[in-house]
């Protein structure tokens, strides 16, 4: 599934003209496209509706503290075509964090998303139904890298109120 | 305490004749601590609302303090039906992040292992689902077959359910003597007796009248909601891995990817039947042809991944699993995402069951085979 | 000072002791002789109501546990396991442990629960099956009562349990249990009509609703053989509704587990449950007595037509232990039932009994009385 030169060259023009915006890059193992969050959801559009792509399967949503900023990571998959495209973005907000939703596009990502949420704290604008998925609501969130618990490590040894 | 977000959610009825009722946590057809808050009028499903998190343990949280080795077998307890594809799926992607050659009589070992581990996944969803429909009688005949391969992986393994037997590099240790001859004499055992299966459940009018037409789930729903595994497959939805994106020994066998299209319970239920007869082939082209050779490849001490990203697909019971593993170049990752395939199944229950009687809710969620372990992590 | 009399009375001369396991009526008369001999009688009636009431009891508890005992064994035959085996010999004590287990739990109060109903619903229950147990001849001369409307009564009050049931689903104040009331309500509702209606193909066979003079119809042959197709189909749809009434599987809507946890009776526990357990299994005695009684004879032997030296050989195994043997077989095939088939859906269930068991019901009865008539019955 690995990309070769060629197809990469037609790859990158294809989601040049799709998204402007976008940097592309080959990474490892797939294509990854890293777009700021403004066009983030324009992207997606964009790769589901191209016939080229056909993304239409959101394999995987992955949010990721990168210590500065927070972002996500999306795999898209396609039941037509084989191929696995990395969509990327980021945000430096912390305090704050807040993403266009992709619930519109790949109804899949409604558990991704409150995942995500639930355990890095990114919001995700016009999320249907945005509650916390695991834990109850006031826990931190803990996949942060700067999280700390102070009432529910072992070593503290002390039961929560 | 925070604000509740949704009120509606946490079971608010707002329709006049609608009333909540939660199923679980601890209900006998939730197989573990799934709790849905199902909203009913009469008996008939309005509005079904996950809640899970019971036995969340944070083990991406976990996996970031320790080694990639380690990492493995926390994965057991994610999915513990589908113990060794977990653990394939971690050795896989650090196997493939270190570019390690691995020698052929370990991929065909783990194919092996999984197809069978799939297969006794299979016999477990059959004998649960006909407690589910309540023919308690399918509990027995399914865990009296699956007790063979348990005893197959006891004696390979050590363990039974929670096998633990991937490690980087190859696999714990070598096969057992007898294991060639214990599966040949299985899969002839389990050829001449999955008749009773169909005779008892598949072929019951009572069984394919509750299921037939029930919680239908087109194509093109299955490809948004990403249901993958059995349960997509029995959309039309072609989502086998081990077929687009093979892995191990999966590339040498020919076996079909089961697919039907109806997508409803009943078709779900076939697929998986009809898988086990799948493994049962995959497993007769490997059986004989074990290459001979070390059964691991020495690994250092210390494993550190370069920098980077990796994403490992693989194919387990219930569907695709992922590992995103993202490295800084330490012996830890820095993040680790698991892409368990029953959280995302989970989230096309409330679609499909609504309109549904009651006792079909239970027959779909039990179509979708939950490992509640695996949803939670 | 009574005893005495009666054993005297019961093994004469002109017939051994033994011979009262063949015809029980001149015990029970002279042990009424006896009793009525030796008080006023009043007290007379009320120690025969004694008597009769602590040998129900005895009866009950004794049946009910070997029910659940050898349903126990069943469902482990056809489950590939050995079920009970370590109290007693093959676990025949098990039930008994049990029972102990059962007598010695808590009974937890339930908060918001209407504690008046909700602790008079397992004796509804329990009374229900006493009166029809009441009616029903055990062998020739064991019947406590022996009305001349027998089938009428035991008709109309076997329908009473449903109010038990519907009684501890409301008063748990429960959802589950309230859903499972509902449905038994539903369930049994619809097939009291099946019940009776077929019950009512066979009373216009026998032209009679006594049970004892039923019994006594069947000594040339068993009404099963003698209205042939009718009475068959009659028997088909009989258990159909009956294994329907006592709310065993297939039909458990009412309790079943993988939906509703355990149905109107979530909120019980210790003896309370054991009651609704008991009369469930009693439910099924009553049920595959009735259709012994109706369709197999009762306690009559298998007689044909005139074959006298056969008829004289069947005659020599006791009626009790025809009765008895009857009974278990038919129990049996209810177990099986339940073993075997994955339980319906409520609208599926209603629609078996409404579309189906209830017209054939109708033409079948036309086509009994069409036989009676022209007496193209055996």
């Amino acid at each position: 599934m690995n990309t070769t030169e060629t197809d990469m060259a037609r790859f990158s023009e294809l989601v040049k003209a799709l998204v402007p915006e976008a940097e592309i890059h080959e990474g490892k193992q797939f294509a990854e496209i890293t777009v700021p969050p403004a066009s983030l959801l324009a992207a997606a559009e964009a790769l589901k509706e191209n016939p080229d792509t056909r993304c239409d399967y959101l394999i995987n949503l992955t949010g990721v503290d990168y210590g500065t900023e927070l972002g996500v990571i999306y795999h898209l998959g396609s039941s037509k075509h084989g191929q696995i495209i990395v969509l990327k973005t980021k945000t430096p907000e912390r305090a704050n964090p807040v993403l266009e939703s992709v619930c519109g596009i790949w109804r899949t990502a409604e558990f991704h998303e409150r995942e995500a949420y639930d355990l890095l704290g990114i919001r995700f604008s016009n999320h249907p139904d945005l509650r916390r998925l695991f834990l109850d609501d006031t826990w931190g969130f803990p996949l942060r890298k700067d999280y700390v618990d102070d009432t529910n490590t072992a070593a503290n040894g002390e039961d929560r109120e | 305490m925070a604000k509740i977000e949704n009120e509606a959610a946490y079971g608010g009825a707002e329709e006049q004749n609608e009333y909540v009722i939660n199923i679980g946590p601890q209900h006998p057809s939730t197989h573990g601590v799934l709790r849905l808050v199902v909203t009913l009028q009469g008996e008939i499903v309005k509005n079904v609302q996950p809640h899970v998190g019971y036995i969340h343990r944070g083990i991406e949280k976990m996996c970031e303090s320790i080694t990639y080795p380690q990492i493995i077998h926390l994965t057991d307890r994610m999915d513990y039906l589908s113990a060794h594809m977990n653990n394939e799926a971690v050795c896989l992607a650090v196997e493939n992040a270190l570019e390690m050659e691995i020698p052929d009589r370990i991929k065909v070992i783990r194919t092996l292992m999984s197809e069978l581990t799939r297969i006794q996944s299979h016999q477990l969803f059959w004998a649960t689902y006909g407690m589910d429909m309540g023919g308690q009688t399918c509990f027995f005949y399914g865990l009296r077959d699956r007790e063979k391969i348990l005893d197959i992986f006891e004696e390979t393994t050590g363990g039974r359910m929670i096998v633990s037997y991937n490690c980087l590099g190859g696999v714990m240790y070598d096969l057992h003597p007898n294991f060639r001859k214990r599966v040949k004499d299985f899969i002839k055992y389990f050829r001449s007796i999955i008749h009773e299966y169909d005779a008892i459940l598949t072929g019951n009018i009572i069984f394919r009248e509750r299921t037939m037409g029930i919680g239908p789930l087109t194509l093109d729903d299955a490809v948004s909601f990403g249901v993958t595994g059995p349960s997509g497959r029995a959309s039309g939805f072609s989502c086998d891995i081990r077929k687009h994106a093979p892995y191990s020994a999966y590339d040498r066998v020919i076996f079909n990817e089961v697919l039907l299209t109806e997508g409803d319970t009943y078709s779900r239920y076939l697929v998986r039947m009809e898988e086990m007869k799948e493994s049962m082939n995959i497993i007769d082209q490997l059986i004989d042809n074990i290459p001979e050779g070390a059964h691991a490849v020495k690994m250092k001490p210390v494993i550190k991944l370069p920098e980077g990203e990796y994403y490992q697909r693989v194919e387990t019971a219930r569907g695709e699993l992922g590992v995103f593993i993202i490295s800084d170049g330490n012996k830890n990752p820095c993040r680790v995402k698991f892409r368990s395939p029953n959280l995302v199944n989970l989230g096309v229950l409330n679609h499909i069951s609504k309109e549904f009687k009651i006792a079909d809710l239970i027959a779909i969620a039990g179509s979708l085979d939950f490992v509640i372990p695996d949803i939670d992590r | 000072m009574i005893i005495k009399p009666i054993i005297n009375n019961v093994s004469s001369a002109t017939q051994p002791w033994w011979k009262v396991f063949y015809d029980f009526s001149p015990l029970v008369r002279s042990v009424d002789e006896g009793i009525r001999s030796s008080m006023t009688p009043f007290w007379a009636d009320a120690t025969e109501l004694i008597i009769v009431g602590v040998l129900f009891l005895l009866f009950y508890a004794i049946t009910g546990l070997f029910l659940v005992y050898a349903e126990r064994k069943v469902c482990a035959f056809i489950q590939n396991r050995l079920g009970p085996n370590r109290i007693g010999p093959y676990g025949v004590f098990q039930t008994v442990a049990d029972l102990i287990k059962l007598l010695f739990k808590e009974l937890i109060p339930i908060k918001n629960a209407d504690r008046f109903l909700f602790n008079m619903a397992p004796y509804i229950v329990i009374i229900v099956n006493f009166m029809v147990l009441g009616a029903i001849p055990f062998a020739k001369g064991l019947h406590a009562i022996d009305l001349n409307i027998g089938i009428f009564y035991i008709i109309a009050i076997s329908s009473l349990n449903v109010i038990g049931a519907f009684l501890a689903g409301w008063a748990s104040n429960n959802k589950y249990s309230l859903i499972g009331a509902m449905r038994s309500g539903a369930m049994m509702v619809s097939y009291e009509l099946s019940l009776g209606l077929s019950l009512i193909t066979m009373v216009i066979l026998a032209g009679t609703m006594q049970l004892s003079e039923i019994v006594e119809a069947q000594r040339s042959g068993w009404f099963i053989f003698k209205g042939h197709i009718p009475a068959f189909i009659a028997f088909v749809v009989y258990l159909i509704s009956g294994i329907a009434e006592t709310n065993r599987g297939p039909f458990d809507l009412a309790e079943a587990e993988s939906e509703l946890a355990a149905g109107y009776h979530t909120e019980y526990s210790g003896i309370k449950f054991a009651f609704f357990y008991l009369s469930e299994f009693i439910n099924m005695f009553i049920v595959a007595s009735i259709a012994a009684t109706i369709f197999f004879g009762g306690w009559m032997p298998l007689h044909i037509g005139n074959w006298d030296g056969f008829n004289r050989i069947m005659d020599i195994i006791p009626p009790f232990i025809w009765y008895l043997g009857k009974t278990f077989c038919i129990i049996y095939l209810i177990m099986l039932f339940k073993w075997t088939f994955p339980r319906l859906r409520i609208d599926q269930l209603l629609t078996l009994e409404w579309k189906y068991l209830l017209p054939v019901n109708l033409v079948n009865i036309l086509i009994m009385a069409l036989i009676v008539l022209l007496g193209w019955h055996f």
